[in-house]
């Protein structure tokens, strides 16, 4: 049902034609000289300086999940490092740096630690036994009769010892392993442990508290110019007809407007001012009179989708299947209950606090752009296709991202800046407005989902029809690899707009229908944001179980807990799920607490992201209705996840903090509605994530074993807003089906 | 030419006098610290201080600036009690918004030694953090307040 894309050797489609994914490459200054000669690199994913430190070169995208130090830890674990002397280092779009699992310069899907974990160790313990080899050589010593710790070979008997830094400075240690040798090395076990596990501090955190961590946006160039986009009044298909300059000209340092001529079609209608300062762009890109022919899109809305994704659900031949188990249709058929309901999510936009900007330039024969980007392998291609050049000959430069939340997945940021670059033959530093960042984002796409269930005299679940209507963010890139076969040979299917769907309760009829709404594909391009296609399949699957077992006369908890029974292939994982369903249940008092009036607790309980990578991840949630107006206040979320090997303890706990908030946002606080093709959201006022005045009491468990480590920055998001709504429904009777959830949408539950 | 006075040092700046501070401080003095978030006064990112007040760069002109002391978070020396405490609690999870937080926070603690949790969300809750590291920030303030009370003996 699930699978893990492979991208080596893959192409992808820009604009009908076909790129590398896995970009030739061209070697440039810079990141391969710092690590030259002296150094000891028994890898390619670190090397040790003759001072002892130790730089790892992180493909990950750093965006505030401290995967890069991470990636440090877990090198530094079988290395045996000292921690103060480990450094991280971003290289650009080199492809010595692809991902060891997905063969890509890209970061997603709670991914890195899980698919790093093993190449990350192989590597550290690659350096530790070369050094062992040297410093015993050094020490006069059997190196057997060594061991290393804190950047030190330590002889054991003697307590004679010799330091990393002296055996790189003295040239001793040089080998470079090959991937047979590093496949050999019997990594150490997890009792073995003494920096995985342990809350070492992140190491990208002090130049974040003065300054001095640089961005994208942070990027200074030689003879820069300043470039300020100009975007449509609709999110696609529009094409510019006429610029009228006059006012522009009148702008101090105005250069030109560049009308985009974008092969990759990643942008339609776009427009560049550029000027001599980010002001005068800005002034001029204000004073530039665009006409425009609107397009297709011009017409559709939120209601338009709907109603389109309500026919096609309609429509028994639309869609593939991702689940078929079994003859769901004959199963309600013969039910002693059958249940129907229709689960919508709206539109929700990335707005991450640093805008989209990309500088560009050209120098002898290779374009450079400096920028932070999610998936590297891709954008360089896009910007090669943009620019009409051979990909090997665009390098990204890495920074952290002020935010990425999957919306630096994309690569719209490029395009504005090469192509005005070409334009104006200099290089050009653009900055999205934040109205450009909100209208042109990637959005989560407005989903559609439908379930007819059907269950026998005991209320059990016996069968289980599912239909999820939506655009496919995934199936936009291109790639191939990306995409799942349906389980009924009707071709590829986005997966991404699925998983979740593939639960591990135990229902023995059961059909999951991945159906795309192609008028949202064309209008509303979608990106992948933060916890993708769980975010809503979850809000769909855990507020239907919650309802059914209401109409069977259970108790949430219970019903859910004689699903997750682990038989057949659910087993293995669906009594971890359990496990932690009955840890957060427990924290949050669910059963045992005596509440106020018209306060409820509300449970739900997940398997985000992807089957084959999943986390346990359970939530209580607690709110308190006001049934006069139906506002509501969530007053505690109780999270438990079981994340297996947990590197980083304390980076784990943020990374659940942030995305039950993120969760509880997009169920409460984000919309970015759809009229006449635009989004209508320009800036923090229109949308309006999480303040800090509305932050609740959060609760936090860590289940922590020795399985392997999973991901954690997703799953949060995924399991908060059906727990919520089933609050909710505790609290007062009323049952709310759509996000995000309104007071004006409770108190009409509550009537009905 | 302006002269804008930041974190001490006097500044010669050839830049229109409706220029938002935030740019000159950014692109053209390239103390880049200072973000870009919305340029609407409504997320905070690129807060300043104006003679001590918290300011919101981008809705501030260079004119207005000039004249008064300007300071940025380069000028909060590194060890405030701030930094040392969003270090302590490890604050920040991207990090971009976090200079304006920090430099919001101080001029709370600047007037208000010892907030209670209201008074820090009241004055911290134009700050957006799209990483929502909201918790952290409270902690990491009475952190360095009571550090800051501490050495200063009240």
């Amino acid at each position: 049902m699930t699978h893990i894309p492979d991208l080596r050797r893959r192409s992808f489609l820009i604009g009908g034609t076909a790129a590398g994914l896995a970009c030739g490459y061209v070697a440039v200054d810079g990141i391969s000289t710092a690590l030259a000669a002296n150094n000891f690199g028994p890898t390619a994913w670190y090397s040790i300086g003759p001072d002892g430190i130790v730089t790892v070169m992180v493909g990950k995208a750093e965006m505030g999940q401290h995967v890069s130090s991470a990636m440090c830890q877990i090198v530094a674990e079988e290395l045996e490092a000292d921690w103060n002397k480990m450094r991280i280092q971003l290289p650009d779009n080199d492809p010595k740096y692809n991902d060891p699992v997905l063969g890509a310069l890209i970061t997603g899907g709670s991914w890195s630690v899980r698919m790093n974990f093993d190449a990350m160790s192989r590597a550290g313990a690659a350096g530790r036994i070369t050094l062992i080899d040297a410093g015993a050589a050094m020490l006069g010593v059997p190196a057997g009769e060594c061991r290393a710790s804190n950047s030190q070979v330590i002889h054991s008997k003697t307590g004679k010892k010799v330091s990393y830094a002296k055996i790189v400075a003295d040239g001793k240690a040089n080998k470079v392993w090959t991937a047979d040798e590093l496949k050999a090395i019997k990594l150490k076990t997890p009792d073995q442990y003494v920096l995985v596990g342990q809350a070492v501090p992140q190491l990208d955190i002090p130049s974040k508290t003065n300054g001095t961590a640089k961005f994208g946006i942070d990027v200074s160039v030689p003879g820069m110019l300043y470039g300020k986009p100009v975007t449509p009044p609709v999110r696609y298909g529009a094409t510019v007809t006429g610029v009228d300059e006059s006012e522009a000209k009148k702008v101090k340092g105005y250069v030109k407007a560049v009308t985009l001529d974008d092969k990759t079609q990643t942008t339609s209608g776009w427009v560049v001012a550029v000027a001599t300062t980010y002001e005068g762009a800005k002034k001029a890109a204000d004073a530039l009179k665009v006409t425009y022919n609107n397009g297709p899109n011009a017409k559709v809305s939120d209601r338009t989708l709907i109603d389109e994704a309500k026919k096609l659900q309609a429509d028994a031949s639309s869609g593939q299947l991702f689940v078929s188990a079994g003859d769901p249709a004959k199963a309600i058929e013969g039910a002693a209950k059958t249940f129907e309901a229709e689960y919508l999510t709206s539109i929700n936009i990335h707005a991450p606090l640093e805008p989209m900007n990309a500088t560009a330039f050209e120098k002898d024969g290779v374009w450079h752009i400096h920028t932070g980007n999610q998936f590297a392998s891709r954008t360089g291609g896009i910007a090669a296709g943009a620019l009409g050049v051979d990909p090997k000959n665009v390098v990204l430069h890495q920074y952290f991202m002020g935010g990425g939340f999957g919306r630096r997945l994309d690569a719209d940021m490029v395009i504005p800046a090469v192509l005005a670059s070409k334009a104006v033959g200099k290089p050009v530093k653009l900055i999205y407005g934040r109205d450009n960042d909100m209208t042109m984002d990637f959005t989560r796409p407005l989903t559609y989902q439908k379930v007819k269930a059907g269950l026998d005299g005991d209320g059990k679940l016996v069968g289980l029809q599912h239909d999820v209507v939506s655009a496919w963010p995934t199936a936009r890139w291109g790639i191939p690899a990306f995409l799942n076969d349906s389980v009924d040979k009707k071709g590829k299917l986005d997966g991404f707009t699925v998983n979740g769907a593939d639960f591990w309760y135990t229902v023995p009829n059961h059909k999951v229908r991945a159906i795309l709404n192609e008028l949202a594909q064309k209008a509303t391009p979608s990106g992948q944001l933060r916890s993708v296609a769980p975010g809503w399949t979850f809000w769909a699957v855990e507020s239907m179980v919650d309802e059914l077992a209401h109409a069977a006369g259970k108790d949430p908890l219970d019903y859910r807990l004689a699903m997750l029974d682990g038989a057949g292939d659910n087993a293995g994982g669906a009594k971890k799920l359990a496990n932690a369903l009955r840890t957060a249940a427990g924290r949050a008092g669910y059963g045992s607490t005596a509440l106020p009036k018209n306060s409820g607790i509300g449970i739900a309980c997940v398997s985000s992201q992807e089957r084959a990578t999943a986390t346990w991840t359970a939530c209580a949630a607690q709110v308190e209705v006001n049934p006069a107006d139906g506002s509501f206040k969530v007053k505690r979320l109780s999270l438990a996840m079981d994340l297996g090997t947990v590197v980083n303890p304390d980076g784990a706990r943020a990374q659940i903090e942030g995305s039950a908030l993120w969760g509880m946002s997009l169920a409460l606080f984000e919309k970015a509605p759809l009229e006449s093709g635009a989004l209508q959201v320009s800036n923090f006022d229109g949308y309006t994530p999480m303040r800090m005045s509305q932050m609740p009491d959060l609760d936090i468990s860590i289940i922590a074993n020795n399985d392997p480590p999973s991901g954690c920055g997703e799953p949060g998001v995924t399991v908060v807003a059906p727990a919520i709504a089933n609050a909710i429904f505790n609290a007062v009777g009323a049952r709310v089906r759509s996000l995000p959830i309104t007071a004006e949408a409770v108190k009409a539950a509550m009537k009905a | 030419m302006l002269t804008l006075t930041v974190n001490g040092q006097a500044k010669q700046v050839d830049v229109d006098n409706d220029t938002p501070l935030l740019w000159v401080i950014r692109e053209h003095l390239q103390m880049t610290g200072t973000k870009f978030g919305c340029g609407a006064g409504l997320c905070g990112a690129c807060t300043v201080h104006l003679d001590g007040v918290a300011v919101r760069s981008c809705q501030t002109s260079a004119k207005d600036a000039a004249g008064k002391k300007i300071t940025t978070i380069e000028g909060l020396g590194g060890n405030h009690p701030l930094q040392v405490a969003w270090v302590a609690e490890q604050v920040p999870q991207c990090g971009y918004c976090q200079s304006g937080q920090i430099m919001q926070a101080a001029s709370l603690l600047a007037k208000n030694p010892d907030p209670t949790k209201q008074e820090i969300v009241d004055h911290m809750d134009g700050n957006l953090c799209r990483c929502m590291t909201y918790g952290r920030i409270q902690k990491a303030i009475i952190r360095a307040a009571a550090d800051m009370r501490a050495k200063s003996g009240s």
